[in-house]
């Protein structure tokens, strides 16, 4: 489905206390690469100098309490920002060594796609759902094809394959959000962005789709998004802890909800504030 | 109605403040229902204003092209036809630069600009309709004798929309100053709609690698369709009912052409051209007939309209296809 | 980049653009419809204009003073009828009525709102100019009022209900009596949004010729008190325009900058005022 990534960008091992400044991935390589990033909308500043590595075919989420740019930084790594137009991003950001600044955005939103807090499903059939990103794309091969193979991997398939031309709206809450992850994985994304994608959930839904997560990183390279600290550590491998725009500390998930190296991750995982 | 006793005195005087909220009650009351009244009079006299052409032609009346009215020979259909190709024209025009416009209004500009242009839009629908008439006369009529109809008519002659001689007047003047008087009504409701829609359903589509443009008109756009449709149906409505302007442009002349460059008439312009000549009843009744038509078809398109831009507006809030 | 993908950027920079010059080509025609009038009307105005009766038919020069007071007598009459139907109306669905009841008004209101003005003029005539035989002022003001009652009543209700539910309770709870708060403190509240309203349905009403045509007909000379037919600056415009005489078109033009003008100028200062348009369309 996607590249190898660029064994170059492949970092060591290095366990000791971690600073903003450090990626402690191990000898895992990174799809993306954040480097000194500062965020603004307007004059107020949202994002300081975040560095941190997304790792490939691994879960990394962003936790931290509300308000502290986390869903921010998520949206920059496929330019969703630009819709807003007083936003400033400054830094790099790195797709398999590409500026993904410098490349067309079009493009990049293809290889990095999202989905949304509250299911979005546009206002056609379920099929027609899935079919909207290749066909605009022009992908190869029958669109039938895809929709069901995309459907298969959001664990969706069995119950919606009679119904393929009902309405999305037809569905549950929660099959409306697996079918966003279909629609979104049916354009073959080399990395998938979800942002708090069960908030709007009920617990059931929620499992479901995290299980789903589990199973999606061996197809492509996750950032999840989440206020549950609790999701966080049953879904992801690495996790990033953010805090008024700035990145407290990253590290494997394990080790960040066990052994936190900061005293404010201590502080808001286990639950003195948040 | 004061009754023995010691509460004597407070009875009354809430009796009194009882009967100013009352008297209020019932004055507004009035009012208010002189509004119905008025609106099932409104009805009622154009109905009993046109029984004898009912009583005389029936049906009829609608499938006659006939208006003579020395014989006292009186059909409706050039006049249902003049409006509705007036009309059609008009549309065709209209929707698309409308909805375009209201693509740019609603997910282009910048919102300051968005509501300042949508100010000019809603001074345009408050320009009275004699004085589109009067730009009709001395700026389309000849543009369309000199300039469109030579253009148009050389290489397509042929073709019976094109054909015949053209005078300035005729269906496609009409059409063309319709086009400018109902813009405004497409732009300011699908502009209204389209805002309407929400965000995360065209991120949705950029998300998925879309242009700008695919996530307009694939997404956006398609949510709003209902409400969309419902301006057009306004602007219909408008269209049907506008007399000045038509009557200054359409020539006036009862006959059914195929050519759009013909003169023809519509339902309001023979009113508004023939009422106070009408001698004798069953010419007038049959004008206050024509009127009655005008009547149902802009009832039947308000009520249509009115409902697709309110499911709409609402849906934008909700989950229903 | 592919050459699809170059494709479908041209595309979207194309088909973005055009609707830009949509939006641009639409707000044109605003200023393109006001600088011909301020062109070729400007240069009719004079003194005459607003003084002088018309001339015989065929003559040169003269004016259009009667039409301006016959418009102006026209207005004013159909605001005494207009006006307190639509804003005693509106009270009463604000304040005083149950759902359905209001929903009936309302539903009427809208349809009378939606009947084309031509249509209105046939059932002015019916009321007023048959019984009496003759065209008249009051048969033309009645036409106008009626047009002016929708956007009476519906603005008038929605500023009553826009009045803060505080500012009633204050008043209530001080025991004033339903009717006494609404005369002293919730219509007080919501005035500047209804005298607005009332403005914006006069500048509608003020460029209505349609209805005009077979009740207030016209008049070539000045028009006495109420009952006599009265020439109006919308219907000389008419009359003047489809005319053959040259000096008739020029006296249209000005005409009509002087009615588009006083239109323009109401319309923008009540929106002004309002800041967000009254959202009732017109038929």
């Amino acid at each position: 489905m996607q590249s190898s990534p660029n064994p170059g960008l492949s970092v060591n091992v290095a366990a000791t206390a971690t600073s903003s400044a450090r990626e402690a991935i191990g000898s895992i390589p990174l799809r993306m690469k954040i480097s000194k990033v500062n965020f603004y909308y307007g004059t107020k500043q949202i994002l300081f100098d975040i560095n941190m590595g997304i790792a490939d075919k691994r879960v990394t989420a962003l936790i931290g309490p509300s308000g502290c740019g986390k869903s921010t930084l998520l949206r920059t790594l496929n330019r969703m920002h630009e819709t807003v137009t007083s936003s400033r991003l400054e830094g790099e950001i790195l797709l398999d060594q590409q500026n993904i600044l410098a490349q067309d955005v079009t493009l990049l939103r293809r290889r990095v796609g999202m989905v949304f807090q509250r299911p979005n499903p546009f206002p056609k059939s379920i099929f027609d759902n899935i079919a909207y990103g290749p066909r605009i794309n022009g992908m190869k091969g029958p669109i039938a094809e895809v929709v069901e193979k995309s459907l298969r991997h959001a664990a969706l398939w069995e119950e919606v394959k009679d119904h393929l031309h009902k309405s999305a709206y037809e569905l549950s809450g929660g099959q409306q959000q697996r079918l966003c992850i279909a629609r979104a994985l049916a354009v073959e994304p080399e990395v998938l962005l979800l942002d708090e994608p069960c908030s709007a959930l009920d617990p059931i839904s929620t499992a479901k789709i995290e299980e789903l997560l589990v199973e999606l990183k061996s197809l492509t390279t996750i950032a999840i998004v989440t206020h549950n600290m609790q999701q966080a550590a049953r879904v992801s491998d690495f996790t990033a802890f953010l805090l008024i725009g700035q990145m407290i500390e990253f590290n494997p998930t394990p080790q960040l909800f066990t052994t936190p190296s900061d005293p404010r991750t201590e502080a808001y995982i286990t639950g003195r504030f948040g | 109605m004061p009754s023995a006793g010691a509460v004597t005195g407070s009875r009354s005087f809430l009796a009194k403040l009882r009967d100013g909220d009352e008297i209020a009650r019932l004055v507004t009351f009035v009012f208010a229902a002189t509004v119905v009244l008025i609106t099932v009079l409104l009805v009622y006299e154009l109905w009993i204003n046109s029984t004898l052409p009912r009583h005389k032609f029936g049906l009829h009346f609608f499938v006659t092209q006939v208006w003579d009215p020395v014989m006292d020979e009186f059909g409706a259909l050039p006049f249902v036809y003049g409006t509705l190709v007036t009309s059609a024209v008009a549309l065709m025009i209209a929707v698309p630069l409308g909805i375009g416009a209201s693509i740019f209004l609603a997910e282009l500009a910048p919102p300051r600009i968005s509501d300042t242009l949508q100010f000019f839009i809603d001074l345009l629908a408050a320009v009275p309709s004699v004085i589109y008439g009067l730009l009709g006369v001395f700026i389309v009529v000849p543009l369309i004798r000199t300039v469109i109809y030579p253009a148009i008519n050389k290489p397509l002659g042929s073709l019976p929309i094109f054909k015949g001689p053209s005078y300035g007047v005729g269906f496609l003047t009409a059409g063309i100053v319709l086009a400018i008087m109902v813009i405004p009504y497409i732009i300011s409701v699908s502009r209204e709609v389209l805002l309407s829609v929400p965000r995360d359903q065209r991120e949705a589509a950029l998300a998925l690698g879309s242009t700008r443009w695919e996530s307009t008109w694939k997404v956006v756009v398609p949510f709003a369709r209902t409400g969309i449709m419902g301006s057009i149906f306004l602007a219909l409505a408008r269209a049907l009912g506008e007399t000045m302007a038509v009557t200054m442009v359409i020539g006036n002349t009862p006959k059914i052409a195929a050519s759009l460059f013909a003169p023809g008439y519509s339902i309001a312009a023979v009113i508004a051209n023939e009422f106070t000549e009408a001698t004798g009843e069953l010419y007038t009744q049959s004008l206050i007939a024509l009127g009655l038509v005008l009547f149902l078809l802009t009832f039947v398109l308000n009520g249509l309209a009115r409902l697709l831009i309110v499911v709409t507006t609402q849906k934008g809030s909700g989950v229903s296809a | 980049m592919n050459a699809r993908l170059r494709w479908r950027k041209l595309v979207s920079n194309f088909m973005l653009t055009m609707t830009g010059v949509c939006a641009f080509v639409s707000v044109a025609v605003l200023f393109f419809i006001l600088g011909y009038l301020l062109f070729n009307g400007g240069t009719s105005i004079n003194w005459a204009f607003f003084t002088q009766l018309p001339k015989p038919v065929g003559e040169v020069g003269g004016g259009m003073a009667n039409a301006i007071v016959g418009s102006a007598k026209l207005l004013l009459a159909a605001s005494l009828l207009g006006v307190p139907i639509g804003f005693l109306g509106g009270i009463y669905l604000a304040e005083f009525s149950g759902a359905k009841v209001a929903s009936v008004v309302r539903y009427a209101a809208d349809l009378l709102n939606g009947v084309p003005s031509i249509v209105i003029g046939i059932f002015a005539y019916a009321m007023v100019v048959q019984p009496f035989k003759h065209f008249s002022t009051l048969a033309g003001a009645f036409a106008l009022g009626l047009m002016m009652i929708p956007i009476t009543l519906r603005s008038t209700e929605e500023f009553l209900n826009g009045v803060p539910r505080m500012l009633r309770e204050g008043a209530m709870a001080l025991g004033a009596s339903k009717w006494k708060t609404i005369s002293t403190v919730i219509v007080p509240a919501a005035y500047r949004g209804i005298l607005t309203a009332i403005l914006l349905a006069l500048a509608r009403v003020a460029g209505e010729t349609a209805p005009l045509l077979f009740t207030a007909f016209g008049n070539r000379f000045w028009s006495q008190g109420w009952a006599q037919p009265t020439a109006s600056l919308p219907v000389m415009i008419f009359t003047y325009a489809v005319s053959p005489y040259e000096d008739w078109h020029r006296q249209a033009w000005a005409a009509g900058l002087v009615l588009l003008g006083l239109i323009l100028i109401i319309n923008i200062l009540a929106r002004t005022i309002l800041s967000r348009g009254i959202a009732v369309p017109r038929s």
